[in-house]
């Protein structure tokens, strides 16, 4: 057999699934507190309080990552989507329902430390700037998927159904986004490409390692919750079965 | 049994659809009266000042008009769908996605056409300006085939959810908002004479977009639902 199909076979199988997560998920969790450790020093003790914003710029080192694996995790669930509903991998469908809730936690966290840095820059928790209405539709998004998922009593239904809905709302995403940007716009711009002063070193640097971590983070938390997920749908199937008798002293 | 041609298939479910609509009359009002008493709340609530009306009126008129067919839209499929009648079209042979688009233009021309043709009594109410008025149209007859469309696949979604109602609105306004941004804003250009052909032409892509990909879509999830 191809050694390239039967590498997707066997990542198809749950049983598989189920002990390579295992074996990886204790290497990302280490990569991503080794890797926000070394940010979050550089954040605190590292970069010069901006000559504008003052002590509130660290805020943005939790807040650009967020907002930037909140927008990449419904783009992947899409991805996933589509492989789950073409090539009818189980897998698929159970890391696209794992993913909604933690890109729904990643947006909650963007909107919330966004929140928080408004009000001391623009004096207000909230505006109805264009960067925070689209963010607040992407969790409305997010929250349809995780509702449609829960409101179905069969687990591969639901997720077949999340997943169709995930590449309905990818679909409609960018529209959303730049519908909304054209409506209103209040947000400062972005601080990378064009022609702007950009950023320094000191203070890219920590935000790439966040931005690196947080996906670390992701893999871990999506794996984590996969695994939980497959346990519960086939906690009848022999391979389950196997696995409690192992664990059990 | 010979199989029908596509097209008699579509006008024979558009017929059939228009008999039961016609059967149903008095189901059919309860969204509109449901659009003229959301519309009547708002003087009430934000206060009678004719200027105030004018300014939230394009607005007012658009979230009236997406309450009113997302009201409409749980039962789309769900009586086929419990009589088994659309079981019975899955397997006639018949595109899926063609017999979806028979459903969504029949429940346009049930549930949307009429919000167009009540738009102006509501125009009046809010006291929109009378150059407002036919921009307005305009972007009710674009829009609410739009609604219709997208909204179709959120019906079929929930069509086997019991309380599939409630779940339709999360579902699916997230979706409607570039529509109501545009049309809005297309309105509020009228009324003070700025240009609105950008946004008209925006909502006539969406349009043309939602026509080709939202019948596929909902067959898609009506399929999924029969499993």
């Amino acid at each position: 057999m191809n050694r390239l199909f039967l590498f997707f076979h066997k990542t198809g199988s749950p049983p598989w699934f189920y002990n390579f997560s295992g074996k990886l998920i204790p290497w990302l969790w280490a990569i991503f507190l080794a890797m926000t450790a070394v940010a979050m020093y550089l954040v605190f003790f590292n970069v010069p309080p901006d000559y504008q914003q003052g002590e509130t710029i660290r805020i943005m080192y939790i807040h650009v990552p967020s907002a930037w694996m909140s927008m990449m995790i419904y783009g992947l669930m899409a991805i996933m989507g589509i492989i789950a509903l073409v090539w009818r991998i189980r897998i698929m469908e159970v890391l696209v329902i794992s993913s909604a809730p933690v890109g729904a936690a990643f947006t909650i966290v963007a909107l919330l430390t966004g929140s928080m840095w408004g009000r001391p820059m623009w004096g207000t928790y909230w505006v109805w700037d264009a960067r925070l209405t689209s963010e607040l539709v992407l969790l409305f998004l997010y929250f349809g998927v995780i509702a449609l998922y829960n409101a179905y009593d069969e687990p591969r239904k639901a997720a077949k159904a999340a997943s169709l809905l995930s590449i309905v709302g990818a679909v409609n995403l960018p529209i959303i986004y730049f519908s909304v940007e054209w409506w209103n716009t209040l947000h400062q711009g972005s601080s990378f490409g064009g022609d702007g002063p950009g950023i320094h070193p000191t203070m890219l640097v920590p935000l790439l390692l966040m931005a690196v971590s947080t996906k670390f983070y992701y893999g871990a938390n999506l794996l984590s919750r996969a695994r939980l997920t497959l346990v519960k749908q086939d906690h009848r199937k022999r391979w389950v079965q196997d696995l409690l008798e192992e664990e059990r002293p | 049994m010979s199989k029908q041609s596509a097209g008699t298939a579509f006008t024979a479910l558009l017929r059939r659809d228009f008999l039961l609509a016609y059967r149903r009359r008095a189901e059919l009002l309860q969204p509109l009266a449901f659009l003229l008493v959301v519309t009547t709340l708002f003087p009430l609530g934000v206060g009678p000042s004719p200027q105030l009306l004018a300014d939230i009126a394009p607005g007012v008129i658009w979230i009236a008009a997406l309450l009113a067919t997302v009201l409409s839209l749980d039962s789309l499929f769900r009586s086929d769908f419990e009589d088994g009648t659309l079981e019975q079209m899955v397997m006639s042979g018949q595109s899926l996605s063609l017999i979806a688009l028979s459903r969504i233009v029949s429940h346009w021309l049930v549930a949307g056409l009429p919000i167009v043709l009540l738009s102006p009594l509501l125009a009046m109410w809010m006291n929109l300006p009378g150059e407002g008025l036919s921009i307005l149209l305009q972007t009710l007859i674009i829009g609410t085939p739009v609604l219709s469309l997208i909204g179709a696949i959120g019906g079929a979604l929930t069509v086997s959810l019991k309380r599939g109602g409630q779940l339709l609105s999360l579902l699916v306004f997230p979706l409607y908002v570039p529509l109501l941004i545009l049309a809005t804003s297309a309105v509020g250009a009228a009324v003070v004479d700025l240009p609105y052909g950008g946004q008209l032409g925006l909502m006539f892509a969406g349009l043309i977009a939602a026509l080709t990909l939202a019948p596929f879509a909902t067959a898609a999830a009506l399929k999924l639902s029969l499993s």
